[in-house]
């Protein structure tokens, strides 16, 4: 017991010690769960480059506008461009991305056009009708509230969300994806960049077109996808030094890569 | 007649728990074949998550880990040394401070997450930190540490206590130089499930803790720990899931040990702490 | 008990310290009530009683709870039912008919306890789910979740029971050999009764856990605001509502998930009051 009382006091000196030690110089990024992935690996490499340290964090792109508001930010991340009433925000584009409406693979639809989508997101369209799932009952996949993936596609499809009657409510793109992925009836949109990297990879799903346009990223690059989206990092007021820092890093023409890694269009292309 | 039905439904009964159970984890060990490895230990996380190992990971989780225990160990076995040494068991006081822990154990994790993202992150300024994750989780674990240590002290033999009397032991001494050794086995149990607790929850750190991967430099910094960095490969990031795979083999291998050390501890399984 | 001033000074210093780690334990809970309160007090006052409603639009100021707390409870009820049945039987099995096999099994099942609910989940969501797609559409469901959270529960209120039953006095097995009783009337007139009121507090507990249980349950469930038609239909619970969209909440939506989180622990303590009263016990 002795021993243990001096252990345990030296190890609270221990962290105390540790604790004081706190680096001043760490940019905080927060907001869309989209972008959230790409900027953990863009901040990994800006850090070896320049040993400055970034925190990324996931949650929603609301919540990424909401702490740089708040100064709990330094920049946000937000998977659409800048409504009318956040002109208050700084918007600095960084990439491109759309939403992909995706089916299971084994599904013989290979369109929809977007009546038929309104209809099947409305409940009016209970069933699929053609091929091997004719007569079965489809299964709507629907984005939970406050992600911009959701609001952009109620926008796009003139919905409200109180009209959308679905049978499956997701939180995450990779949650969406292994929904429709584990059900042969299920219908649901996901980032563009997220779906075409899992179809590439295996998964069993599949990308449907959008009038008449397939989900790709060379009609993305072309401005022909209709469902496209800007992805923004947002900042308020005047911007530090390291701030425009890392916003110049994050679109050099070199990190490229990393963008096409996660099927996204970097700004420049 | 009866006894064979019966035991042919006991064995059903059986199967029907833990065959589940032994698919999933087949299932988790086949899924991450080809990432697990001595380097997945001890590499750091590359690629958000994508590549690389956990290294980052377990110095976070371990960090958090300490830390809820320092707080949680002390404040527990003053509490628990309140209950069972200064409250009479069927006192008023006693009563409903016991009801009070009861109640404590049953709040729902989450409930801890958002107070502790208010109030440490938020109304102490804490941010998403190490330190925020580590209290709000010391929280949680702490109607159980305090429970366990109470159940070792009460287990104490009557004739101590009657011999502390008779020989007018101080208090201080009493406390340090019996009680504690007699129950310092069950307040090791109760340690160690504190621990197991802990490094199961996900719901508490994704709101105070947070998820950044690199690791940390000092309390202050956000760190993600195993059962985070879990959800978060398999719900969202692209090619995550055989690391979310690995992570999980890992985070019930350190379970696993935990509960051997349990039994080490008692040298019998720890049914009873348990209830 | 002595009395204070007589002691020494480490004895009295003790005492304070004791009494303020008592202080300590009670604080928190009352302070998680009061941040909760604080942050979600002109919401209640203003909206309290929309959150009885049935619809959950934060995006339109609705923000209708009942669905979720329904959903709450039922995906625990079942998950009782479901769960509580199976742990007692085969507690029973392994004391009165099995008592070699108790001992390996009462082991794998702590190990059970210990996998954490992100594990559960996982699985749930990557097998169970498309099973039960395949037979009734879309899967995802009140059923999946209580499966899954049946699952996550059958460890400890096995190892509850396996408690209960070993606290009965022995005497009333010998009474039953006695009575040349067959072990199952024996289990079912005399063991099991004695020990229910211990089985049901434990029992109850577990329900306790299975409505707090959240990852798990965001997996599984489907997480649709409604009012369920049958076991295949999805519904959102109240933790899983808080942890999808609590990181994504702004204003009025923010408040209202710290008020579900009040909820939350307002539908605990009614349950936890429940348990006492059924093992008889008081609490001031």
């Amino acid at each position: 017991m002795q021993f243990g009382l001096r252990w345990l006091g030296g190890a609270v000196i221990v962290l105390f010690l540790v604790g004081c030690g706190e680096s001043g110089s760490t940019l905080t990024v927060t907001g869309s769960s989209t972008i959230a992935p790409l900027m953990a690996e863009l901040a990994e490499r800006y850090e070896t480059e320049t040993g400055i340290q970034v925190d990324v964090q996931s949650g929603g792109s609301g919540r990424g506008m909401g702490d740089v508001r708040q100064g709990l930010a330094d920049l946000g991340m937000v998977s659409r461009a800048l409504k009318a009433d956040e002109q208050d925000l700084d918007g600095h584009l960084i990439g491109r991305d759309g939403i992909a409406i995706i089916v299971h693979r084994d599904n013989p639809v290979r369109a929809l056009n977007d009546d038929q989508i309104r209809a099947i997101y409305t409940g009016k369209m209970q069933r699929w009708d053609a091929g091997s799932t004719e007569g079965r009952p489809i299964t709507v996949v629907h984005k939970a509230q406050g992600r911009s993936t959701q609001e952009l596609f109620l926008a796009y499809f003139q919905l409200e969300n109180s009209q959308v009657q679905p049978d499956r409510v997701i939180g995450e793109n990779q949650q969406g994806i292994k929904a429709v992925a584990g059900d042969p009836f299920a219908i649901g949109y996901v980032s563009i960049g997220t779906a075409i990297y899992e179809a590439d990879n295996g998964t069993a799903i599949r990308l449907l077109p959008l009038e008449g346009k397939p989900a790709s990223l060379a009609v993305l690059a072309q401005g022909g996808y209709p469902l496209a989206r800007e992805l923004n990092l947002v900042t308020h007021g005047e911007m530090s030094q390291p701030v425009a820092d890392f916003l110049a890093f994050v679109t050099r023409t070199d990190m490229a890569d990393v963008y096409h890694d996660y099927y996204f269009l970097p700004a420049a292309e | 007649m009866a006894d064979r039905v019966a035991w042919l439904a006991g064995w059903m009964l059986l199967a029907l728990v833990m065959v589940p159970v032994a698919l999933m984890v087949t299932a988790l060990w086949q899924q991450s074949a080809d990432v697990l490895s001595v380097g997945f230990l001890l590499e750091d996380p590359g690629r958000a998550g994508r590549s690389g190992g956990i290294a980052a990971l377990l110095i976070s989780t371990g960090w958090i880990l300490a830390l809820c225990l320092l707080v949680a160990v002390p404040v527990g076995l003053g509490c628990a040394l309140y209950l069972s040494e200064s409250l009479p068991a069927d006192s008023r006081r006693a009563q409903w401070l016991g009801g009070v822990l009861d109640m404590l154990a049953a709040v729902p994790s989450i409930v801890y997450g958002l107070f502790g993202y208010q109030f440490f992150a938020i109304t102490l300024g804490l941010g998403f930190s190490i330190l925020s994750g580590a209290l709000a989780l010391s929280l949680m674990v702490l109607p159980l540490m305090i429970r366990s240590a109470e159940q070792a002290m009460r287990a104490v033999p009557m004739g101590y206590r009657q011999a502390r009397d008779a020989l007018a032991l101080s208090r201080w001494g009493w406390v340090r130089r019996i009680l504690l050794p007699c129950a310092a086995p069950g307040i090791a149990v109760g340690i160690i499930l504190s621990a197991g607790r802990a490094l199961a929850e996900t719901a508490v750190l994704l709101f105070t803790a947070g998820y950044v991967l690199r690791r940390p430099d000092s309390l202050f910094d956000s760190g993600r720990t195993l059962s985070v960095h879990i959800y978060d490969l398999a719900m969202n990031v692209p090619g995550g899931m055989p690391r979310a795979a690995a992570t999980a083999v890992v985070l019930v291998a350190l379970l696993v040990a935990l509960n051997l050390l349990v039994r080490r501890v008692l040298r019998q399984p720890m049914t009873e702490a348990l209830v | 008990m002595i009395t204070t001033s007589s002691l020494p000074l480490s004895d009295r210093l003790l005492t304070l310290v004791l009494r303020l780690c008592g202080v300590l334990a009670a604080l928190v809970l009352g302070g998680i009530v009061v941040v909760l309160l604080v942050q979600a007090l002109p919401f209640l006052i203003n909206e309290g009683a929309g959150i009885w409603q049935s619809t959950w639009q934060p995006g339109q100021g609705e923000y209708g709870m009942a669905p979720m707390i329904a959903g709450s409870l039922f995906v625990s009820v079942l998950a009782l039912l479901l769960a509580a049945p199976v742990a007692v039987l085969l507690a029973a099995w392994l004391r009165y008919f099995a008592p070699r096999l108790r001992r390996p099994v009462l082991a794998g099942v702590e190990l059970m306890a210990g996998i954490p609910s992100v594990v559960y989940g996982l699985w749930g969501m990557l097998v169970l789910v498309p099973w039960i797609n395949q037979w009734v559409p879309p899967g995802a469901s009140w059923l999946a979740g209580s499966l899954v959270l049946g699952l996550m529960i059958v460890p400890l209120a096995l190892l509850v029971t396996d408690a209960a039953l070993g606290q009965l006095p022995l005497r009333y097995q010998r009474a039953g050999e006695a009575l040349a009783l067959s072990r199952v009337g024996m289990l079912r007139r005399v063991l099991l009764p004695r020990a229910a009121p211990g089985i049901v507090g434990g029992v109850v507990l577990q329900f306790g856990r299975a409505l707090g249980e959240t990852m798990a349950v965001l997996m599984v469930c489907g997480n649709v605001v409604q009012w369920p038609d049958s076991v295949f239909a999805p519904v959102r619970t109240l933790t899983a509502n808080i942890a999808l969209e609590m990181a994504y909440a702004t204003d009025d939506h923010r408040v209202a998930l710290f008020a579900s989180g009040l909820l939350l622990i307002a539908v605990t303590g009614l349950l936890l009051m429940a348990s006492w009263r059924l093992r008889g016990v008081s609490h001031g």
